[in-house]
């Protein structure tokens, strides 16, 4: 089952989470030489938070019990530098310039992805591990290939997508072909006592969900909380709104505006700190153009490619075609116009269940 | 190499971390042993079983006073180094607000001092620090200006995380001459250097069994004739009313012949050590010619090796050392384990981004000097590789 020879030496990223528990529970059952880490990426010194948050004192306690059990080295690692860096302050600037960022993918890309790879021969370690519903596989050329989870209702390849490519091939990811069902069951038989932790939902440094607060009073954000205007495409004002960090494409509660139909953010301009709003049909969008992509193949493919797209991490990927351009973005035309395209959201594409790439959303077309 | 079981055997492990914890002496699990199962009486009864566990408690405490030159009247059982801290720097302070609310200690003490201060402090005691200067040496002159109605100064003997020796003697002269107590933590140092409590001027010392390959959860406190003191636990007149609470008999018996043990061996040891810490530190710089050996002109313990490899963090060293065999320590820990920069090291002005490269690697009973040679062979590879690491 496991695509790795009994003896290798593995790092596991562990969350202090069920699944990335399992991860290195397996190898470790399966005879791998195990060191597991997990990533400080937050000091939250002893201030309760929820148990869904990782990175808390708990979390990172049941990470350890899981080492101990198994009687393999745990470290934690400082990386609160490198979150800083290659996570929040990207978050900030994405909310300041009226995008709405997905973290989750920089996190994997800078941290998970990067700094823990970026320690691997260091350590002598061989393989990176971690709790991720995605699969690895080779193309038809016996290249890399990143691949959808077996269980589409827990696929995490979205939140891949954005990983160098050349970390695929020093990677496993032992929950791929499994169920959410099947991997509580081996924490239960592995006597792992975060079998029955709840999965966690929101951003791991916001578990409360309220990032506009967050960044307002925890980072001190001024950015993204000045008044403005809540208008409609033609200009006309509606209202005024207390600061564009709490507005996304596609949103409808929170706009305090009383109309007889509907109304939806369209857009979110952040030079006049404005919100545009609109109806249910101004928000489907014919297609989209990306930041730089990140290629998980070894050469972009050909202008005109049949793709399925993915526009936010719970959507249905929607057909279309895909057209790279040479300076390193990418423009996609989908079959049927899209509702609520968000700028900062990535756009990942697929051929089947394998990922060709991803990128940030720059705008819609 | 498959192995299916979920307890599989360690590979060999070498141990550079003998400051933390130093391995028991096998004299002293016989004695615990032995103790556990014939001595089960109270102390505190009358009967014989009681009296020969008391007298096994009293044999303990003419051993430990003899490590350090003390009557064994002056020996206060304790549960360790923490509790010896506590217990001299708030009993002692509280015993004496007569004279003032003040108390002073130095910035490279160990976090159970700090902790012990910040107890005062909540109490309405005003706290001072004394600096230290790029050796790690207190400067004495600081003694001199605290504040009027400063009681107590606390200073350790020998750094935890560097092994520099205080001037614990010239600190207590000054001390004594303005009216003021000092309060000694000699924890890393009992066991290690020739001790002498009434030569050092001590009011209070403080030692740690497992340190000195006794047991852990054992300690004493070491009381000057007329050091005051008020008891913090309180309950009926054990150890003459200054700490209640039935006696860890083992315990105290281990710490008892592992003291003795300590003793018996200290000056060769120590000369052995000394001589392995020569063969470390000109390793390191042979082979790493820009590591920095800490308070490398400071008078310190013979087995502490307090090292920073520009460039290779601290966690990072420790991980890639543990993977090659080898456990040494780093810094300080948060309450996660991850490594912080040491207090210690920018107390002592060690810039920043030297601090968050330092390694203890301390040495004991237990370490050859084939142990160094191996620990040089892996340490200078585990070096150059996490200085190649390209951090995101």
């Amino acid at each position: 089952m496991l695509a790795i020879a009994p003896g290798t030496r593995v790092l596991a990223a562990m969350s202090g989470g069920v699944d990335s528990a399992v991860a290195a529970a397996l190898l470790a059952e399966h005879g791998c030489e195990v060191t597991g880490v997990t990533l400080k990426l937050w000091c939250y010194g002893q201030s309760p938070v929820s148990p869904r948050a990782c990175c808390t004192i708990d979390a990172i306690d049941d990470a350890r019990r899981v080492a101990e059990r198994y009687n393999f080295r745990y470290f934690v690692v400082d990386a609160e530098e490198v979150f800083r860096a290659r996570v929040l302050q990207p978050f900030l600037d994405d909310y300041a310039n009226g995008r709405t960022p997905y973290p989750c993918a920089l996190c994997n890309q800078g941290l998970k992805f990067g700094d823990l790879v970026s320690r691997m021969d260091a350590l002598g370690s061989e393989r990176l591990v971690t709790g991720h519903y995605a699969r690895l596989g080779p193309d038809e050329h016996g290249a890399p290939a990143l691949r959808r989870a077996l269980d589409l209702s827990k696929d995490q390849s979205y939140a891949l997508a954005l990983v160098p490519y050349t970390s695929l091939e020093r990677t496993v990811f032992p929950l791929g072909e499994l169920t959410k069902p099947e991997v509580r069951e081996h924490a239960a038989r592995l006597s792992l006592s975060v079998w029955d932790k709840p999965d966690s939902q929101d951003l791991c440094f916001v578990p409360d969900g309220d990032y506009a607060g967050f960044m307002e009073h925890q980072l001190g954000e001024k950015r993204g909380s000045v008044a403005g205007p809540i208008e409609t495409a033609e200009g006309e004002r509606l209202g005024t709104h207390r600061g564009i960090a709490h507005f996304t494409v596609g949103q409808r509660k929170g706009l305090g505006l009383a109309a007889p139909e509907p109304l939806y953010v369209l857009q979110v301009d952040a030079k006049r700190d404005a919100v545009i709003v609109g109806s249910r049909k101004d928000l489907e969008r014919p297609g989209l153009e990306t930041g730089v992509v990140n290629w998980l193949m070894t050469a972009p493919p050909a202008a005109g490619t049949r793709v399925d797209v993915k526009i936010r991490a719970h959507h249905e990927a929607a057909a279309g075609r895909l057209d790279p351009r040479a300076d390193g973005t990418a423009e996609v035309h989908f079959d049927v116009p899209q509702a609520a395209i968000t700028p900062g959201q990535l756009a990942v594409f697929y051929a089947g269940d394998r990922v060709l790439g991803g990128a940030p959303i720059a705008r819609a077309l | 190499m498959r192995r299916n079981s979920t307890h599989r055997e360690r590979a060999p492990v070498t141990y550079f971390d003998h400051n933390a914890s130093t391995p028991v002496r096998p004299e002293v699990i016989d004695c615990v042993r032995d103790c556990l199962e014939r001595l089960h009486g109270n102390p505190s009864s009358m009967h014989r079983d009681g009296q020969r566990a008391r007298a096994a408690i009293e044999r303990a405490r003419e051993q430990v006073a003899a490590l350090v030159g003390a009557e064994p009247r002056a020996v206060v059982f304790t549960s360790g180094g923490t509790e010896g801290d506590h217990l001299a720097l708030i009993g002692g302070a509280r015993a004496m607000v007569g004279q003032g609310r003040r108390v002073a200690i130095s910035a490279v003490e160990h976090h159970a001092v700090h902790g012990a201060a910040q107890v005062l402090e909540r109490d309405g005691f005003e706290v001072s620090h004394l600096g230290v200067d790029y050796a790690g040496r207190v400067n004495l002159g600081d003694i001199d200006a605290l504040p009027a109605g400063t009681t107590l100064v606390s200073l350790m003997l020998a750094n935890n995380e560097t092994g520099v020796i205080e001037p614990v003697a010239d600190a207590a002269a000054r001390a004594h001459a303005r009216g003021m107590r000092l309060h000694c933590d000699a924890v890393q140092a009992a066991g290690k250097l020739v001790l002498d409590v009434k030569r050092l001027g001590a009011d209070y010392l403080v030692m740690s069994a497992h340190k000195l390959g006794g047991p852990k959860g054992v300690g004493a406190l070491v009381l000057a004739g007329d050091a005051p003191l008020e008891s913090l636990q309180r309950g009926s007149s054990h150890e003459h009313g200054h700490r209640g609470g039935t006696e860890n008999v083992s315990g105290i018996v281990g710490f008892g012949v592992a003291a003795m043990a300590a003793a018996a061996e200290l000056e060769q040891e120590s000369t052995r050590l000394g001589t392995l810490r020569a063969q470390l530190e000109r390793g390191l710089l042979e082979a790493l010619p820009d590591a920095v050996i800490h308070a490398a002109a400071a008078e310190r313990l013979p087995n502490t090796v307090s090292v920073s490899i520009p460039g290779a963090h601290s966690d990072m060293m420790l991980m890639a050392l543990d993977a090659r065999g080898f456990e040494i320590s780093a810094g300080a820990a948060c309450a996660s384990g991850a490594v912080e920069p040491s207090p210690v090291m920018l107390a002592m002005g060690v810039p920043r981004e030297l601090a968050i490269c330092a390694l203890r690697l301390s040495m004991g009973r237990t370490t050859s000097a084939a142990d160094v040679d191996a620990l040089l062979a892996a340490f200078v590879p585990s070096a150059r590789a996490v200085r190649a690491m390209q951090l995101a």
